[in-house]
């Protein structure tokens, strides 16, 4: 049991955790904050990938995922905030 | 990382969702990297980690008050516990 593996594991189980509001949400909302904190525990598991394996590409790989995941939950929560109302 | 999402799983309101999932977000995404940080040392690898650990720090607090902003401005209300009926 090396540092990478506890780490690892321990993020991926917490995340897959998580998926069950994400199926079982009463609303829409609830949803939105499983995936935003499902989103965040895959960048660190990236990072975590990138340092204990020494591959570099993977922290850019990151940082995209980490700025097109703030623009979705934005733009999805904005989306929600006139939904069936007629206004934009 | 995981208490976050045990209160995801186990508390019964958006509000209260959302107070633990930005908690979880915030402290345990700036221990980790900060830590990988430190085991790296100086180098470019370790100013990659500080570009991310800001951008986190920076948007993660903004997508937390954009959901809060739509679930409020479409009327869910805060959960507030029930009245015990036979005390009363």
């Amino acid at each position: 049991m090396t540092a990478a593996t506890i780490i690892i594991t321990v993020l991926g189980v917490t995340a897959s955790l998580a998926l069950y509001r994400v199926i079982f949400g009463p609303t829409s909302w609830d949803r939105l904050i499983a995936v935003n904190l499902i989103s965040s525990k895959v960048i660190m598991i990236m990072v975590a990938a990138a340092v204990f394996f020494e591959r570099r590409i993977y922290l850019d790989v990151a940082l995209v995922y980490a700025i097109i995941g703030f623009v979705s939950i934005i733009a999805i929560s904005k989306f929600l905030e006139g939904e069936g109302t007629g206004k934009k | 990382m995981f208490f976050g999402t045990l209160g995801i799983i186990r508390f019964p309101d958006i509000y209260t969702r959302l107070q633990t999932s930005s908690k979880c977000d915030a402290a345990g995404a700036v221990a980790i990297l900060v830590g990988l940080m430190v085991r790296e040392g100086l180098n470019s690898f370790s100013l990659r980690i500080l570009i991310i650990l800001i951008f986190l720090l920076l948007t993660n607090p903004v997508a937390t008050h954009a959901i809060a902003r739509s679930a409020a401005i479409r009327g869910i209300k805060p959960w507030i516990k029930k009245k015990n009926v036979k005390g009363e």
